[in-house]
C-alpha cells in the first residue's frame, strides 16, 4: 500500500529531529493496517508535533495547544467509524493535562502519540512538564526545581488500558504504534526522542542514552489489565438510544376560568425543607389550567439542605413583563429565615396585601392585613405549611380557586400522595 | 392553547432540538446547568450526543471536533466559563466552524454571584477573541425568545460559519414563566451549505459568496481544518495579500450580511420626545415603565429593544432614534451597549441607566429617569 504521506509537502523538520522518524513509523504502521486516508483524521495541536497533520494525506484538524484531544473526542464520538490519531508534543500534554487525565477515565477509542523531546522546541527550549532536573534549559534554574512528570505512570493511574513508551530510535514503534491504533479504547504511546534544534545544545542525548533510561524503568509497553473496560462511545452509543426520562413539557389542560382580573404577585418565604419550591409549583401549575400567565423565581442556598428558600410568583390575566416584586398581594412567612431574607418585601406592602405568619414566626412591621395561624397546634408539619397556606389563599378565591388547587395536585401527585395531601387542604381550610 | 411552565434554559434546549442541534458539550455551571439537564433529556432519545466536558475548554473543543464532522453543536456557560472558551472561539471564527454558545450571564466580575443575574458580558463576548473579528450575539427577552432565537442562532451558524452567542441572562434562564407551545416561532431550519462538485477547497469561496461550502471531516473528499493562518487549502500561509483578504472576508461575511442577522422590537410612539434602547430581561422593566409613564405621567415614550445585539443593528437605532430629543440607554451593568448607540447616534446626547447590583432594574427606576431628564 502506498504511504500516506503527503508528496507535496515534506518533512520540515531540523536534521536529525526523531520527529521525523516518529512520522515514518506513522505512516508505515497506517500501510500496514490498510487504512484508508479518508478513514483516518490526524488531530494536533501547537508545536512542532503539530506540524504532524500537515505531512499525511488524511483528513485533518489542528488547534491550540493542548487542546488536540477535545477536539478528537468530539470527532470520535460523531464518527465511531473513524480511525482518530492525535499527535501532541510534551509542551502540549503539560498544558492540556486535564484532558489527558479524562482521557484516560473516559476511556474513548482515541489512540494518542505524545512526542516528548523534554522541552518546548519551537519557543526556544524552554522546560516543560518532562524536562529532566537535572537538564540545562534557557529556563536558569526553574527546571530543576520541578519534579518532572512520568506520562505512563500519571495515564495507567488516570485508568488509561493501552499505555506505552518507546523510542522514536527503536525499530519496534511502527508495532507499537500499530498495536496502540488497533487497540478497542484509549492508547497513549510516550515516544521519547531527540530535539537537535534546541535541547541537544546544551544536553548531551543520544538513542542509547534515551535506551538507557528507558530501561531502567518499569516496562510499559501495552495493554494495562487493571483497567481494562468497554469502550466509552459504544457505551454511550447503546444508552443514548433509551427513551427520554424525567418530566416532559405536557401542556396543562386549561379546564377553568380566571379568578382573578388583574396581576398578583405572590411570595413565600420559608426555609429548606419546607418544600416552598414545590408549592410555588402547584400554585403556578393551578394558575395555568386558568389560562393565566404566570412567573416563578426562586431563591434558594446553594447548600440546599440549609438555609432560607424563597419563590416569588405572578399571576395575572395579561402578559407578564417585569418578573420583580413591587406590590405584593400575598405574603406567606413560614420561617424566620426566609423572612429574614426578604425584609425589603413589607415595605412593599399595601393594605390590601394579605400577610399570612405562622406564630412562630417574627415579621417587620407592613401595612398589610396580618393572619397567625398557629401550625403547630393544629398539627401541621414544617414541610405542610406552605400547601396549607396556599389552600388558604384558594378558599377566598385569589389568586386561584380550589378547584384549580385540587386539579393541579392531581395531575401532579400519585393517588395516594393526592389524598393525603387533599387531607392537608381540609385541615388548612379548616384555617380561620 | 398549550400552556406550559418553563424557563429560558429549557425553552433555548427546545429551541436547538428544533433546529437539528444534534451534539451538546458543556461543563456544570449556574446558572447554565439546568440547560444541560434539558439537553439531556431531549438528545440521547434522538441518537444526539451530549458529554460533560472535564472543564470549559475541552466542552467547547468538543462541539468543535464535533461540528466539523457535520452535526449541529450547542454548548452552554456562565461567565467563568465564557473566559475559559475564549480561546475556541477564536478558532472558531479562524476555522469558520458553526457552533451556538449559550452564554447564560450572571452576576461578575470574576466568580461573582452564581445565582444573581447580569448582562455583564456583552462587549466581551463581541471582543473576547482574539484578534477582534465579528461574531454574532443574539438577546432573549423571555422564554419564547429563548426557542425562536435558539433557531435564529443555529441557522446563522449554519449559514454564515461562525460562532454564535445566546445572551441569557439568570434572570430569564432560571424564572419560570407560561409558555403557550402553540405560539412557538418555528422558523425553517437552515442547513449547512455543502460542496457542489469539483476541487474541494476547505476555505475556498466562489466569486460572490463569503462563505466556504462545507464538506465534513470523515467524507471521502479529505478535509482539513486548522486554527493557524491558512490559504483556501487549509495549509498555513504567510502570503499577507491572502491573509489581508482572508480576514477582511471574515468580517464582511457577518458586516455586509447583517440584515437577515437583524431582530429587533420597536414602539414608536408619534409624540414621544424620548427613546429607551434596551435589551435582555431588563426589557420587560422597560415596558412597564412605559406603561407606567403613559398612564400616570402622559408621557408616551418610543422603545427599542435589541434582540441582535451584534452585528450592531445601526440603521434601526438612527432610525428610531430619528424624532425624539433624548435617547436614555438602560442596561443591567455599568454602561457597555450604550457605547455602540454613542457611535451610531454620533455627537447626539445619549443618557445611560445602569445597575450592576445583582437584582432586576425595576420600572419605577427607568420611569424616573425620563421624569427627572
Amino acid at each position: 500500500m502506498d504511504s500516506l504521506l503527503n508528496p507535496d509537502r515534506p518533512p520540515v523538520f531540523c536534521p536529525g529531529c526523531s520527529h521525523e522518524r516518529s512520522l515514518k513509523a506513522l505512516d508505515q504502521a497506517f500501510r500496514h493496517m490498510r487504512l484508508a486516508r479518508d478513514k483516518i483524521v490526524m488531530v494536533s495541536d501547537i508545536g512542532c508535533s503539530g506540524l504532524f497533520d500537515t505531512f499525511f494525506n488524511t483528513h485533518a484538524f489542528h488547534g491550540l495547544h493542548g487542546r488536540a484531544l477535545t477536539y478528537a473526542t468530539g470527532i470520535k464520538l460523531s464518527r465511531p467509524d473513524l480511525k482518530v490519531v492525535v499527535t501532541m508534543g510534551d509542551g502540549g500534554l503539560g498544558i492540556g493535562g486535564a484532558h489527558l487525565l479524562a482521557a484516560c477515565r473516559r476511556n474513548l477509542d482515541l489512540t494518542l502519540l505524545v512526542l516528548n523531546n523534554f522541552n518546548f522546541g519551537m519557543t526556544g527550549g524552554q522546560y516543560s512538564c518532562t524536562t529532566p532536573a537535572d537538564a540545562s534549559t534557557p529556563s536558569a534554574f526553574l527546571s530543576q526545581i520541578e519534579k518532572p512528570m512520568d506520562i505512563c505512570t500519571v495515564a495507567a493511574a488516570a485508568g488509561a488500558p493501552f499505555v506505552a513508551r518507546a523510542s522514536a530510535h527503536r525499530q519496534g514503534l511502527v508495532d507499537l504504534v500499530e498495536r496502540a491504533i488497533t487497540f478497542e479504547g484509549f492508547s497513549i504511546v510516550d515516544i521519547w526522542g531527540i530535539c537537535t534544534g534546541r535541547y541537544l545544545k546544551n544536553n548531551p542525548l543520544n538513542p542509547a542514552g534515551i535506551d538507557a533510561v528507558l530501561h531502567s524503568l518499569p516496562p510499559c509497553s501495552g495493554l494495562v489489565t487493571a483497567n481494562e473496560r468497554p469502550e466509552y462511545g459504544k457505551q454511550h452509543r447503546q444508552k443514548r438510544g433509551l427513551p427520554a426520562t424525567g418530566e416532559s413539557w405536557t401542556p396543562v389542560k386549561s379546564a377553568f376560568s380566571p379568578s382573578i382580573d388583574a396581576q398578583r404577585q405572590v411570595v413565600l418565604l420559608g426555609s429548606a425543607g419546607q418544600k416552598i419550591i414545590s408549592a410555588g409549583f402547584i400554585l403556578a401549575t393551578a394558575a395555568l389550567s386558568a389560562g393565566l400567565q404566570v412567573t416563578q423565581k426562586n431563591e434558594y442556598n446553594i447548600t440546599v439542605m440549609r438555609g432560607p428558600s424563597v419563590t416569588e410568583l405572578i399571576i395575572s390575566p395579561d402578559l407578564i413583563d417585569y418578573t420583580g416584586i413591587e406590590q405584593p398581594a400575598a405574603l406567606v412567612c413560614l420561617s424566620q429565615e426566609g423572612v429574614g431574607k426578604r425584609l425589603d418585601l413589607f415595605r412593599k406592602t399595601s393594605t390590601h396585601c394579605r400577610v399570612i405568619k405562622a406564630a412562630d414566626v417574627r415579621i417587620p412591621p407592613s401595612h398589610g392585613a396580618i393572619l397567625e395561624i398557629d401550625f403547630k397546634a393544629l398539627g401541621i408539619k414544617p414541610n405542610e405549611r406552605a400547601l396549607a397556606a396556599i389552600a388558604l389563599l384558594a378558599k377566598a378565591n385569589d389568586p386561584i380557586t380550589l378547584a384549580m388547587l385540587e386539579t393541579a395536585l392531581k395531575n401532579s401527585l400519585k393517588a395516594a400522595q393526592f389524598q393525603d395531601t387533599m387531607g392537608l387542604i381540609a385541615r388548612g381550610l379548616a384555617l380561620k | 392553547m398549550q400552556l406550559v411552565l418553563t424557563d429560558g434554559n429549557e425553552a433555548i434546549a427546545m429551541g436547538a432540538a428544533y433546529a437539528g442541534c444534534r451534539f451538546f458539550a458543556a461543563y456544570p455551571i449556574t446558572p447554565a446547568s439546568t440547560l444541560f439537564s434539558s439537553m439531556l433529556r431531549l438528545l440521547p432519545p434522538k441518537d444526539g450526543i451530549v458529554i460533560q466536558g472535564e472543564d470549559e475548554i475541552a466542552s467547547i473543543g468538543f462541539c468543535l471536533g464535533a461540528s466539523m464532522t457535520g452535526l449541529k453543536a450547542m454548548t452552554a456557560t456562565s461567565g467563568p466559563g465564557l473566559s475559559l472558551y475564549s480561546e475556541n472561539i477564536s478558532f472558531a471564527i479562524a476555522g469558520e466552524i458553526p457552533i451556538v454558545i449559550v452564554n447564560v450571564m450572571r452576576q461578575g466580575p470574576s466568580t461573582g454571584s452564581a445565582t444573581r443575574g447580569a448582562d455583564g458580558d456583552v462587549q466581551f463576548m463581541r471582543w473576547g477573541n482574539s484578534g477582534g473579528l465579528p461574531v454574532i450575539v443574539l438577546a432573549p427577552v423571555d422564554v419564547r425568545d429563548c426557542f425562536a432565537l435558539t433557531v435564529h442562532a443555529f441557522n446563522l451558524a449554519e449559514r454564515f460559519r461562525c460562532p454564535v452567542f445566546i445572551a441569557s441572562n439568570k434572570e430569564i434562564a432560571m424564572t419560570r414563566e407560561t409558555l403557550n407551545m402553540a405560539s412557538l416561532e418555528k422558523s425553517a431550519v437552515i442547513e449547512r451549505t455543502g460542496h457542489a462538485g469539483g476541487p474541494f477547497h476547505p476555505f475556498g469561496v466562489d466569486a460572490g459568496n463569503d462563505v466556504p461550502a462545507f464538506l465534513p471531516i470523515g467524507g471521502s473528499t479529505l478535509v482539513r481544518q486548522t486554527s493557524s493562518t491558512h490559504g483556501k487549502d487549509g495549509y498555513i500561509t504567510t502570503d499577507p495579500d491572502f491573509i489581508q483578504a482572508g480576514v477582511a472576508r471574515l468580517k464582511r461575511k457577518i458586516d455586509a450580511h447583517a440584515d437577515p442577522i437583524h431582530r429587533f422590537d420597536q414602539t414608536i410612539e408619534k409624540e414621544a420626545r424620548w427613546l429607551i434602547v434596551t435589551y435582555g430581561v431588563t426589557a420587560r422593566a422597560v415596558r412597564e415603565a412605559v406603561r407606567m409613564l403613559r398612564e400616570t405621567y402622559q408621557t408616551p415614550v418610543s422603545t427599542l429593544v435589541i434582540k441582535s445585539l451584534w452585528p450592531v443593528p445601526e440603521a434601526a437605532i438612527a432610525a428610531a432614534a430619528e424624532n425624539v430629543d433624548h435617547v436614555l440607554v438602560v442596561e443591567m451593568n455599568l454602561g457597555q451597549y450604550v457605547h455602540e448607540i454613542r457611535r451610531v447616534l454620533c455627537g447626539r446626547k445619549v443618557d445611560f441607566f445602569g445597575k450592576m447590583s445583582g437584582q432586576l432594574i425595576t420600572p419605577k427606576q427607568i420611569s424616573q429617569q425620563v421624569i427627572d431628564g
